[in-house]
Parts: C-alpha cells; structure tokens; sequence
C-alpha cells in the first residue's frame, strides 16, 4: 500500500511522516513538490514545516506548487488525504477544506504535549479510533488559530466534520490556553471535507507512533505515547477496505 | 515602467495578532493616545506595458487568489502608480 508524503522547501516533518507510514505496514513513497506526478500512490500526506518559508501566509505558496494540482484532483475524486500542521494550511489554502490559520491568539509559539478529543471516526484518517476517544500527541506552532466564518461553523459542527477537538490535561501552557493551545474557534484541533477522505489537524501523529519516541503518557512513562499511529493504521485499513 | 499597489488587510471581524503585538510595543516607547493597531500588507506589483483594463482586471484576481485569502482577509485597494510622474517628483 503505497503511500506518498509531499517534501516542500522547508517542510520538516516528512522524515517522520515517512516513517509513520513503515511503522503503520504502509510503503512510504517521497513525493517532490515540483513534479506533478503521484507515482501511484493511493493516499498522500501533506507533513509539517514552514513550506516555501511561510512567506505571504502559511501554506499559500505550497497551494500552487505543481505536486498540488494533482493532489487536489486526486483528493476530489476520493483520494484520502491527511495535512498535518503547515499541511493542514495547505488544505485550506487550497480549499479542499474551509476557514483558515492565522498566528496563536497569545501571539507565541507553543510546543506540548495536547490531548485532543476525536469527535469523528468515519473519515479515512480515524475509523481506529473509538469516538470521544482522548489521544495525546505533540504539538508546535505558531499560526494554529483556526477560524472561519459563523455559518462554515455552524456547517462544520451541523455535519459532524469537527475531527479533533483541543480538551484540557496538556503539559504546560500561557495562562488562559489550558486547553486550546491558540484559540481556535470552537476549539477545532482538526475536520475533514464532506466525503471524509480529506483530513487537516495541526497537532501531530506521526511524533506519536513508536514507544520510546513518543510524547509522555501520564502513568504509561517517558516517552510512551503512540496515540498518532492510529491514523496511518486506519487510512491502510480503508484502503484495503 | 507603471506601478500597481495593491493593499491587503486582515478582516475587520479577525483578530490580528501582529497589530495587537505592535499596539501593545508603543506606550512601552513612550507613543501614548493609539487606541489599536491593525497590520497590514502593501504589494508593489511593476507591470510591463499599459495598464489596461483587462490587465487591472487580471490583477485583480491575482490579487483575490494569491496576494490575500479571503477568508481571512480583504483586498482594500489597488492602485495604478505612474513609474515616470514618481520618478519625476523624485
């Protein structure tokens, strides 16, 4: 099960997500951002990073990279698609998903470890989960303030397209950001697209799929957390699926 | 050669966290009485040739589908600048 993860200039996250794929049973495929070409990969990832520098807006330049024409086709007609972080920018710079990130409400970055509530579990991304599930997995970066307009909210919550929602318990944070990292509307950590085959969050899985490299889970120990590798393991279940 | 200046701004209704940072940086250097900051983005786009309608109107698309987002932001003017009268002045 091939399946590709996009390199822009300046992501830094594909290594990880290369390796999310291997551990998850996949055959991680690298895709260059230049070519336009998805070498029969039948799932794509967009990792994280600062993709072309963040210049302009964070994601919007990568929007137009040649790789994206054929990624944003290939995502409307079904193929799944995960963006992570700066990949989640990506989507919605593309508007393969809706609304958009703009820098953390308490204007810093912020990395910790955020446990997150998984709300949806039908998309292509999630079906390992149980709903209301709380998983914890890493998170860093500075424009994750998602927003959208009231009504692609109400549209969002109407059809159960909020994925991840922030919740309380994460490590360490500036007063009033407990449990949303960034204040992002409605506290959406992640959604997917009407078919649920996209999927956009800005925390991050693929630092959470190997014990001994993941992040602290209370009471399992150090570095124990492997709550990310359940979003590898169900994009290769549907596939077969 | 003519210059085409187009304006970008975060909607009213966004937050904007860089104006906030910038507002909350004066009084600390003594620039008392400003009551908000909203910061925005000023393009200088040189244009070969005339700037005819038909190219104001391409511009105006690259300016609504690249220079801004629209979910987060309004493009608030675009404006031709003769290169020759800036120069002269200069």
């Amino acid at each position: 099960m091939r399946i590709g993860v996009v390199t822009f200039p300046g992501t830094l996250d594909d290594r990880d997500a290369l390796r999310a794929v291997r551990i998850a049973g996949g055959e991680p495929v690298a895709l260059w951002h230049g070519e336009d070409d998805l070498q029969g990969v039948e799932a794509v990832v967009l990792p994280g990073g600062f993709s072309y520098g963040d210049y302009l807006r964070a994601g919007a330049i990568s929007g137009f990279a040649p790789v994206m024409e054929k990624v944003v086709d290939a995502a409307k007609g079904g193929m799944p698609v995960l963006g992570i972080c700066n990949g989640f920018q990506i989507l919605c710079e593309t508007h393969l998903l809706p609304g958009a990130m703009i820098k953390n409400a308490h204007r810093a970055f912020l990395c910790r470890d955020q446990p997150l509530a998984v709300e949806n579990t039908r998309t292509a991304w999630t079906s390992g989960y149980e709903a209301g599930q709380v998983i914890r997995i890493p998170l860093k970066n500075q424009d994750g303030q998602y927003v959208a307009d009231e009504r692609t909210l109400a549209e969002l919550e109407g059809e159960g397209r909020v994925v991840f929602r922030y919740t309380a318990g994460a490590t360490h944070g500036p007063a009033g950001f407990e449990a949303n990292p960034n204040g992002s509307r409605h506290d959406i950590a992640g959604i997917t697209n009407a078919a649920g085959n996209v999927v956009g969050l800005m925390p991050h899985p693929e630092h959470a799929v190997e014990a001994g490299f993941g992040p602290d889970q209370p009471g399992e120990g150090t570095r124990s957390g492997t709550d990310g590798l359940a979003m590898f393991t169900s994009v290769l279940r549907s596939l077969v699926g | 050669m003519p210059r085409v200046v187009v304006h970008v701004m975060p909607k009213p209704e966004i937050l904007d966290p860089q104006g906030k940072a910038v507002a909350a940086a004066l009084p600390r250097l003594g620039f008392e009485g400003i009551a908000s900051v909203r910061q925005g983005k000023r393009f200088e786009l040189e244009v070969e040739g005339e700037v005819t309608e038909q190219v104001l109107a391409s511009l105006r698309e690259a300016a609504e589908t690249l220079l801004s987002n629209p979910v987060i932001e309004d493009v608030v003017s675009i404006e031709v600048e003769d290169g020759a009268a800036g120069e002269a002045q200069a």
